[in-house]
């Protein structure tokens, strides 16, 4: 089957879990790795792995534009700014893992892809916004959240030094990924970093409230969306069965990581390249399809 | 040892008390409390959620008023002392903290855990941009050794904290634990240091004692113990102590008293004696604030809420995980059910 190539900016943690994930694409050929420290682990990994690795930044791409059609940005909010108006002139569809949310919060769980080809930037949203919006949104569907809140409580090792220099960029962007993308009328999130050893999977608690409760109807919403997510993030599921009280549903999550090149406990990061590899593969498809359709007319 | 003119007291039953009235004073309390203790000469009055600036919500408990309201009153009632705030990164944001300071708060302190003082740079730089004192509070200062807490502080002192608590968030400092951690901090630091304390081991007033000795210069207390857990080191009895020994704070004792009789006293429903859940707080080193929710999902899953306690201890739970204790009374109710 034909594949639609791919290329990584950012050969940090991020970027070197999202390159061993999209190894097992069928969708995506991951042809290219761009950081900008040749001695960094996730270049020479990648180096070891065959693809092409540029160490000089975008720079590298832009002499070599052929190399990829979907480009995934891991890098940081300022450079990913930078990044994305070189890649909209180059005609490149992009999937922002930075907080820059320059493109529309996207979750794969969540968005409707028939609006998909009009976009050509998509943002990732955070870690605990991938976790837990879309059972927000399922709950939505079914009961219409006026409010809701979660917690994401990770493990101290599994926080970079860029969450943390930063970590109200966490809060404020997944509480709008929560309104925006969830659903609820209001939105508030909280993050806790617990140092515990052995690490803690990363936890999620979600709190819905509703406007119309009905626990058969919430429940199953809240059951057929694990399995949904569970269909990228083999690791998620619940901790307990939801807890019903009154007007508020309270759900716990955990998610243990698929161990690629993190440890199992940071399923922070597994959900955020998991997301990111179905959001690529999603665009593929539809890349793919637009490209058959113009053979077939012609 | 001190004379008392270079000490600082911060009266935390504002905000620490909090947790004690489910986060439901009324702007009339608030009023009287920061009008009372103005006229007696505090230093400083902290007035927040219980879980610092933006701590309303379902984890925590919403609050009745408005915390932005509290502040306000609070400021407005105040000639001499000073409003302070809490921030705890990743519960509140700048967002909070700019409205905290436009209502006229002058003082922050900036929560973390013991071991995440990383999370606080982008918050003790703003507080300072703005004009306001800014001080680190690590947390759980118990769960920690002297060397561990040296060099959280110290990344606090390089962000620009003017002073650096040492929190014991559950009760759980020893006097001798207080000595070596303080006199670490002490060696280490060049700005002020602080210590708060909670009563769950009825050490409160005795650990902060020898805080002071070993120079601590920021102190808190709670008037009446109103404060999460057993409360805090009991203001007014601290005072008077203090004074015993011939630190004298400029603060009026026997107003302060009145305030705790006729004021402070009346807004307490319960009561802050130690019972066996704020001990078991101290003595499994938990977060003192998780008392009150331990107690409501003990009776909800039909399990005593010290084993609930005493498993979130093992689990090295932090300050801020309440959702941690749903879950874990949930996990042991199905436990007992096996069992049976």
């Amino acid at each position: 089957m034909e594949k639609v190539k791919a290329a990584i900016i950012g050969s940090g943690n991020i970027g070197t879990d999202l390159m061993y994930k999209l190894e097992q694409s069928d969708v995506i050929d991951l042809t290219t790795m761009i950081g900008i420290d040749a001695d960094s682990d996730g270049l020479i990994r990648a180096e070891k792995n065959g693809y092409r690795v540029f160490s000089n930044g975008i720079q590298g791409f832009i002499d070599n534009p052929g190399l990829a059609d979907i480009v995934f940005d891991a890098t940081s909010a300022i450079a990913h700014v930078e990044h994305a108006k070189i890649l909209k002139d180059l005609g490149k569809m992009v999937v922002d893992l930075t907080p820059a949310a320059v493109g529309p919060f996207f979750s794969p769980a969540v968005s409707n892809k028939e609006d998909n080809s009009k976009l050509d930037n998509v943002n990732m949203i955070t870690c605990g916004g991938q976790a837990t919006i879309p059972i927000v949104n399922a709950v939505n569907q079914v009961a219409n959240v006026k409010y809701g809140e979660i917690v994401a409580t990770i493990s101290s090792l599994s926080a970079g030094p860029g969450t943390r220099a930063n970590i109200d960029e966490f809060t404020i962007t997944t509480r709008r990924g929560i309104e925006k993308v969830g659903g609820a009328d209001t939105g508030k999130a909280l993050i806790i970093l617990n140092p515990a050893d052995p690490p803690i999977l990363m936890r999620n608690t979600v709190y819905c409230e509703v406007e119309h409760m009905d626990e058969e109807k919430v429940n199953t919403a809240i059951k057929s969306m694990v399995d949904k997510v569970k269909e990228y993030v083999p690791g998620y599921h619940l901790r307990q069965d939801p807890i019903f009280d009154e007007n508020t549903i309270t759900i716990f999550l955990e998610i243990e990581g698929a161990g690629d090149y993190f440890p199992p406990y940071a399923g922070n990061l597994d959900i955020m390249t998991a997301a990111a590899k179905r959001v690529g593969e999603d665009f593929g498809r539809l890349m793919l399809d637009e490209k058959a359709a113009v053979q077939i007319e012609s | 040892m001190s004379d008392g003119k270079d000490l600082q007291l911060t009266e935390v039953s504002l905000r620490d008390g909090s947790h004690v009235v489910a986060h439901a004073f009324t702007e009339k309390q608030v009023r009287d409390v920061a009008k009372s203790v103005d006229n007696a000469g505090m230093h400083y009055l902290e007035v927040s959620h219980g879980d610092g600036l933006g701590g309303s919500t379902l984890q925590y408990g919403r609050s009745l008023v408005d915390e932005m309201k509290l502040i306000e009153a609070a400021v407005d009632e105040c000639k001499h002392t000073k409003v302070s705030v809490l921030l705890i990164p990743g519960i509140g944001t700048i967002n909070e903290l700019e409205q905290a300071h436009n209502l006229g708060a002058q003082l922050v302190r900036v929560a973390t855990h013991a071991t995440e003082a990383d999370v606080s740079a982008q918050h003790i730089k703003k507080a300072r941009e703005l004009g306001m004192e800014a001080i680190g509070f690590l947390m759980m200062a118990h769960s920690v050794s002297s060397e561990k807490l040296v060099e959280q502080a110290k990344l606090m002192e390089s962000y620009g904290a003017q002073a650096v608590y040492v929190t014991d968030s559950a009760g759980a400092l020893l006097p001798h634990e207080v000595r070596e951690k303080i006199r670490a901090m002490r060696e280490h630091l060049d700005v002020e240091i602080g210590f708060h304390a909670h009563n769950n081991l009825s050490l409160a007033i005795a650990n902060t004692l020898v805080a002071i000795e070993e120079g601590a210069t920021r102190i808190d207390g709670s008037i009446r113990c109103l404060g999460a857990g057993a409360g805090n080191a009991q203001t007014e009895v601290l005072l008077a102590v203090l004074e015993r020994m011939g630190i004298d704070l400029g603060i009026d004792l026997y107003k302060m008293m009145d305030v705790a009789e006729n004021v402070v006293g009346p807004i307490i429903q319960g009561s802050q004696e130690i019972r066996k859940g704020s001990l078991v707080l101290g003595y499994a080193g938990v977060y003192s604030s998780f008392l009150l929710h331990a107690e409501r999902a003990g009776k909800k899953f039909g399990v005593d809420p010290r084993d609930i306690l005493i498993e979130l201890g093992k689990m090295k739970v932090v300050g801020g995980q309440e959702d941690m204790i749903v879950d874990v009374a949930a996990d042991l109710s199905k436990k007992a059910k096996e069992r049976v």
